[in-house]
């Protein structure tokens, strides 16, 4: 079995109605790996992630989890069989505190509060303020804060596999670190994490292996630390632009 | 002491309207899900009691008993297979959709029942009363007070404190993120629905205790609902309940000034409301 891949996709395509956005896209990740997915906006990074997701049509063959074929499960039932996804633009309930943002995800958790690696304490050990700010309103927190938050509830949900959609997105840089520094601890756990970002410095030092997007297509893939600075540079905005 | 007896009265009338607004509440308030249908699927339900009260040797409470379930049942069936069809950020579909609905549902209970005037047996319950000083109170606006209260109560308390309330809040919030957050927003919408048509069948039973109904009676009771959610602010259980103490009151003052002027009052309060405090009384600050 653990030659299986936890995750992969198989000649993913998909878009949005109409409009195409992936052309056949292979990509893998193993339990406790680190994944970054990186292009520029508009490569269909975020596209990927849904798809995978569930909340875009794919083929039932295109995307398999531990081995069976999932593509198209409603993103519910796909917590339920272990993945989470921290979404793009944070996504938390306006109007709702942070306890219960997180409440939400431990009532349709893979597993029950205790059962799984995660615990609520366990999280607020690791972002402390976020104990202090639990009985707030969920608009009262900075950011960074309600990033936490989101990385949080995703956790609680107990996935085997995290999917981060650009969680650096529009934060502060010490704030980015701090976040960054948390998701060695969440695959020591064996949470395989797919790390969609914009940042190709932060994603190569924070993943094992990366895959570059361009145009719905991967363009590029390797080991993080192996792949020179220009190869990247040629993936990332297409052979014609590195030449110039 | 006239007056007295107004607002009394009044708060008395707020008590059936409150049961009205309930369900709109939580599907106009909470969910945002626009029910034209409202008060028709109201009118629906008093007709269904009182044909049944003639064939079943239940009595009023028994009809409650029977009539909720068939509610909860409707209210489910038009979530699963018309509201989650068109629910989404965009509320006119909804709108649309239930506004078919209701004009469907009038000509198909003209067809059933005619346009006739119908109400439930007389009963003891209907026709009590007992005086507090010189004001006479009836029994029956009192328990329809007190049922308001205690549904209000319950319904506010699930959704603040149970997991079926907060994945409803959630999915009303941001219906995808609560999907990847593993709620699954079509099944708890339809639980909400049946909820909110299940009250709405313990406020027909007393609608039709209290007066006559018939089949071109919903869209007053639709008005009603609207306007005691928008006055009390929308998300808000209790606000609603508020809402519909205001228009009650504010109807049973206009009667006693003149009696045509009674529900015209209720409106004009509605837009007094609106132009001073449109976000409603109860409304949560941003």
């Amino acid at each position: 079995m653990s030659d299986t891949p936890i995750l992969s996709t198989h000649g993913l395509t998909g878009g949005y109605g109409d409009f195409q956005a992936l052309f056949g896209i292979d990509m893998h990740i193993d339990a406790g790996e680190v994944v970054a997915l990186i292009g520029a906006n508009g490569a269909g990074k975020s596209t990927l992630l849904k798809s995978i997701f569930g909340l875009l049509p794919v083929g039932r063959d295109m995307v398999k989890f531990e081995g069976n074929s999932v593509g198209g499960t409603p993103a519910h039932m796909m917590v339920r069989r272990g993945i989470a996804m921290v979404p793009e633009g944070r996504r938390l309930f306006v109007g709702m505190t942070v306890e219960e943002n997180l409440r939400i995800a431990i009532d349709n958790a893979r597993l029950p509060e205790g059962e799984g690696p995660w615990t609520r304490e366990h999280l607020f050990d690791l972002f402390p303020i976020l104990r202090e700010k639990r009985r707030q309103p969920i608009e009262d927190l900075s950011g960074g804060q309600q990033q936490m938050v989101a990385i949080s509830r995703a956790l609680l949900c107990q996935p085997k596999v995290l999917l981060c959609d650009e969680i650096s997105l529009g934060l502060a840089p010490k704030v980015i670190r701090e976040i960054y520094e948390i998701l060695p601890e969440i695959s020591a756990f064996g949470t395989a994490i797919v790390l969609v970002e914009q940042d190709v410095g932060l994603a190569r030092e924070a993943s094992n292996r990366l895959y570059c997007m361009l145009e719905g297509r991967i363009t590029l893939t390797g080991i993080s630390n192996d792949i020179p600075r220009d190869a990247i540079a040629a993936a990332y905005f297409g052979a014609s632009h590195a030449v110039a | 002491m006239q007056w007295l007896d107004a607002v009394i009265q009044g708060v008395l009338l707020g008590g059936m309207y409150a049961q009205y607004a309930l369900g709109m509440a939580l599907m106009f308030g909470v969910m945002r899900i626009v029910n034209i249908a409202h008060g028709d699927v109201m009118i629906l339900l008093s007709l269904i009691a009182v044909s049944l009260a003639g064939v079943l040797p239940f009595g009023n409470l028994g009809l409650i008993v029977v009539i909720v379930p068939i509610a909860v049942v409707i209210g489910w069936i038009l979530q699963k297979f018309i509201l989650n069809k068109v629910v989404g950020a965009d509320p006119l579909p909804s709108l649309i959709a239930t506004f078919g609905l209701s004009i469907a549902l009038q000509n198909f209970m003209l067809e059933i029942w005619s346009a006739d005037t119908r109400s439930l047996p007389n009963s003891d319950i209907a026709s009590a009363s007992f005086q507090i000083g010189s004001i006479y109170v009836g029994l029956l606006p009192v328990i329809v007070l007190i049922t308001a209260l205690v549904l209000t109560g319950g319904l506010d308390a699930v959704l603040r404190f149970s997991r079926f309330g907060r994945g409803l809040r959630a999915a009303a919030a941001d219906t995808e993120a609560a999907a990847m957050t593993g709620v699954d927003p079509k099944r708890i919408y339809a639980i909400a629905t049946a909820i909110a048509v299940g009250i709405l069948g313990l406020a027909a039973v007393f609608a039709a205790l209290r007066a006559t109904v018939s089949p071109s009676d919903g869209s007053a009771q639709l008005i009603y609902a609207f306007e005691a959610v928008i006055i009390g602010g929308m998300g808000s259980v209790w606000g609603a309940f508020l809402g519909a103490m205001v228009l009650g009151v504010a109807q049973a003052i206009g009667l006693r000034i003149d009696p045509g002027l009674g529900i015209l009052f209720g409106h004009l309060v509605f837009l007094a409301v609106l132009a001073t405090r449109p976000e409603g009384i109860m409304a949560r600050k941003k």
